[in-house]
């Protein structure tokens, strides 16, 4: 790279931090975007150079959407906070069965941020993006005081068209649907959860953070009656199977032994007191279909790296109250309700 | 998973489940009080109630630690960590218990309190070690089996000249509840055949304290652990009991409890703590030697003297029906608050806040009509 003759130093990138002038419009701020923000995420669009992105939309209707994250910790196995900005967006969009075409990012920096993290968690934004053929367009940067913020902030917002003949929303789900879920449940929250500080928690579970725009393409391809496409993300597949039973005004009647979970993470949840029917997914989506459908669905998800564990869980009925309900491995039936509050362990 | 899914066998169930049906008699009733919490979760999370006889019924004791904590203790906690500027720490299903004036710990952390929920006591230990400006108090809750490893954190403190590190005491026994529950059953409260008797807590203290409860009140005992194969094998030996005119103390966990329990913990038990002469229990009252308070010669790692607070009276949300709930007279679905303002999202009573709770194990597993039709499909 042959230096900017702007900055005639350097960002130092191993041993400096943010400061309250990476945010002020000046100099500095323009330095952060060129040297760390521009050479990673490089792209036509970008390297415009303006306040915003321009450019033709493809024929279609459009979707959008926005996702704010603050996880912690910021870097956690299987991924970090840049690629689950990129994950979790992409997956916002594709979930309406849309090809996600552009994102745009927001960072909010604490003063005090290590130089050299912001440079690899907008690297791995880079690399995931990459990966998504999604490029980020345009983007923000603002500096809040030592104190006022927690490392680092990341909003993303995604556009994508959606093809032709695709229908799909959380009012569709209807009675004789068949309910499908794309691999196993639980792995971001455990593997989140080993790594908060306050819970030395050794595990080999790995975050599953993925864009699953591809699998998505691949599934209303050869199943375009897909009535709801959703990712179980905070309150998990419990509460994600309850939100679409409210808006399609239907009840759900799954069976708990069709439902993947790892061992280890059944096994972490057994020694913490949670349920992992409601603890979040970065990387799996819940697909309601057709009865009739139903296999032809599996077998395409089967055949795409993303959902190669996919299984069929159950069934939509008709239920005014809207219940989810669950066949249990012992033999009995449950409701399945929405997540209260936040998931607490047990005490004895 | 191995050593889990031994005991939730469908299998097994429905042996277990014939043979319950076969051998309770259809002329008398079994009123089966499952004493703890973690009892009350299984019968609900895996639907035990619907595999037993008409005729036999669990009620749900006072066994969740979070449920029988009055509402002043809460108070108290509140004041200590917004008057003295402590840090708090306590095990997660605290943070939202109801306290007076519709706060909880949950609120307080929201006011700007420094209240912090901890997995182990291990936690609170190292967060002193890495704060020794703060002051930190351990809101220490539970029976007897979360008492050892309060026991350990105070005199490790000890030990590591923690000066910064205190406790508020709220562990309570067993026993003494126990005891409470029986003396006031009969035809005004609560009417009892059998109990099932405590899981971990029995690991700890043994299964010798429960002599008293065939010796004076005539009631069977057996002891049974949390899962629900358990539940299903201890409730079949407490036909078997009833049936025969025995009335003893059995075991069913035995691949946990023996006779005299864990002595380790509890000489280290004995040592760190004293009986109170008197504690208050929500629903049950004050009862005499029923709780735990440090020792003597750990009086200074005693947060209640370090950071004494004083408290206004303390008011029960009218209506709310935990009181009768805990001593088993009631149901949750008796409560007229229950579903429609008392909710997991926003308990208004202890009971609906634990996932060992009654009302909040009726209201996550219980509000069941007639099953959804099975589709075609599943």
């Amino acid at each position: 790279m042959t230096q900017d003759r702007r900055f005639p130093v350097r960002l130092d990138l191993k041993q400096g931090t943010v400061d309250m002038s990476h945010g002020s419009g000046g100099r500095a701020m323009a330095q952060l975007i060129a040297e760390l923000f521009h050479r990673h995420l490089d792209n036509a669009l970008l390297a415009q150079g303006n306040d915003q992105a321009l450019f033709s939309p493809p024929p279609g209707r459009m979707v959008m959407s926005t996702d704010g994250h603050v996880i912690s910790p910021l870097f956690f196995p299987g991924g970090d906070i840049g690629s689950l900005a990129v994950h979790g967006t992409l997956n916002d969009v594709a979930m309406a069965g849309a090809r996600p075409l552009y994102l745009a990012a927001a960072f909010i920096l604490e003063e005090g941020f290590p130089l050299a993290d912001l440079a690899r968690i907008v690297a791995s934004m880079a690399s995931a993006a990459n990966q998504a053929c999604v490029p980020v367009v345009t983007g923000d940067t603002k500096v809040v005081e030592r104190g006022k913020g927690d490392g680092v902030f990341i909003t993303t917002t995604g556009v994508g068209v959606v093809p032709e003949g695709i229908h799909i929303s959380g009012d569709l789900a209807r009675p004789g649907d068949a309910i499908l879920v794309s691999g196993h449940i639980g792995d971001h929250g455990v593997a989140i959860l080993s790594k908060r500080e306050n819970l030395g928690f050794e595990t080999e579970i790995r975050s599953d953070s993925a864009a699953l725009h591809g699998l998505v393409a691949d599934m209303v391809t050869a199943v375009p009656e897909i009535h709801c496409l959703r990712d179980p993300t905070r309150g998990g597949l419990a509460t994600t199977l309850n939100e679409i039973a409210h808006q399609s005004g239907v009840g759900m009647q799954i069976r708990e032994e069709a439902i993947p979970v790892r061992p280890e993470v059944t096994a972490a949840c057994e020694l913490l007191g949670l349920d992992p029917l409601y603890v979040a997914n970065e990387g799996k989506l819940i697909a309601i279909c057709p009865g009739e459908r139903a296999e032809d669905l599996l077998t395409a998800m089967r055949m795409h790296p993303r959902g190669e564990d996919a299984a069929i869980i159950g069934a939509v009925v008709e239920d005014e109250l809207r219940f989810v309900q669950m066949e249990t491995r012992f033999g009995g039936s449950r409701i399945v309700d929405w997540l209260a509050g936040e998931q607490l362990p047990r005490i004895c | 998973m191995k050593y889990v899914d031994e005991f939730r066998d469908q299998k097994l169930a429905r042996q277990l489940a014939s043979a319950i049906a076969a051998e309770a008699d259809p002329a008398r009733q079994y009123r089966l009080m499952e004493f703890c919490g973690g009892h009350t979760h299984a019968i609900f999370r895996y639907g035990v109630q619907h595999l037993m006889p008409p005729n036999l019924r669990f009620i749900h004791g006072p066994g969740c630690p979070v449920c029988v904590l009055p509402m002043a203790r809460i108070d108290q906690a509140i004041a200590m960590a917004l008057e003295h500027e402590v840090t708090l720490c306590t095990y997660g299903d605290l943070m939202r218990v109801p306290a007076s004036g519709r706060r909880s710990l949950l609120k307080a952390k929201a006011d700007g309190a420094d209240i912090r929920m901890i997995y182990s006591t291990l936690d609170v230990l190292r967060i002193a070690r890495e704060e020794p400006d703060r002051q930190v108090v351990f809101f220490a809750i539970g029976f007897e089996t979360t008492t050892p490893p309060t026991a350990v954190a105070i005199k490790a403190a000890r030990a590591e000249g923690l000066t910064n590190l205190s406790v508020f005491c709220n562990h309570v026994l067993t026993p003494s509840a126990l005891r409470t529950i029986l003396a006031t059953a009969g035809p005004d409260g609560v009417q009892l055949d059998g109990i099932l008797g405590p899981s971990h807590v029995s690991t700890l203290i043994g299964s010798k304290p429960y002599a008293f409860v065939p010796e004076e009140f005539q009631t069977p005992v057996v002891i049974a652990g949390f899962e629900p194969l358990d539940v299903m094998q201890a409730t079949l030996m407490l036909v078997r009991q009833l049936n025969e005119g025995r009335c003893e103390v059995e075991n069913q966990y035995t691949r946990a409890v023996t006779e005299a329990g864990n002595l380790k913990a509890q000489a280290l038990m004995a040592e760190v703590f004293q009986t109170r002469d008197r504690f208050e229990w929500r629903g049950l009252g004050f009862l005499p030697e029923s709780a735990l308070a440090l020792a003597d010669d750990y009086a200074d790692l005693d947060a209640e003297q370090r950071f004494p607070v004083e408290i206004g009276e303390v008011k029960e949300v009218k209506g709310c029906e935990c009181p009768a709930i805990l001593r088993g007279v009631k149901q949750p679905t008796d409560c007229k608050l229950f579903g429609s303002v008392c909710t997991p999202e926003n308990p208004m009573g202890s009971c609906m806040v634990s996932s060992e709770g009654a009302c909040a194990a009726y209201w996550s597993y219980g509000r069941h009509r007639a099953p959804a039709a099975q589709a075609e499909t599943v």
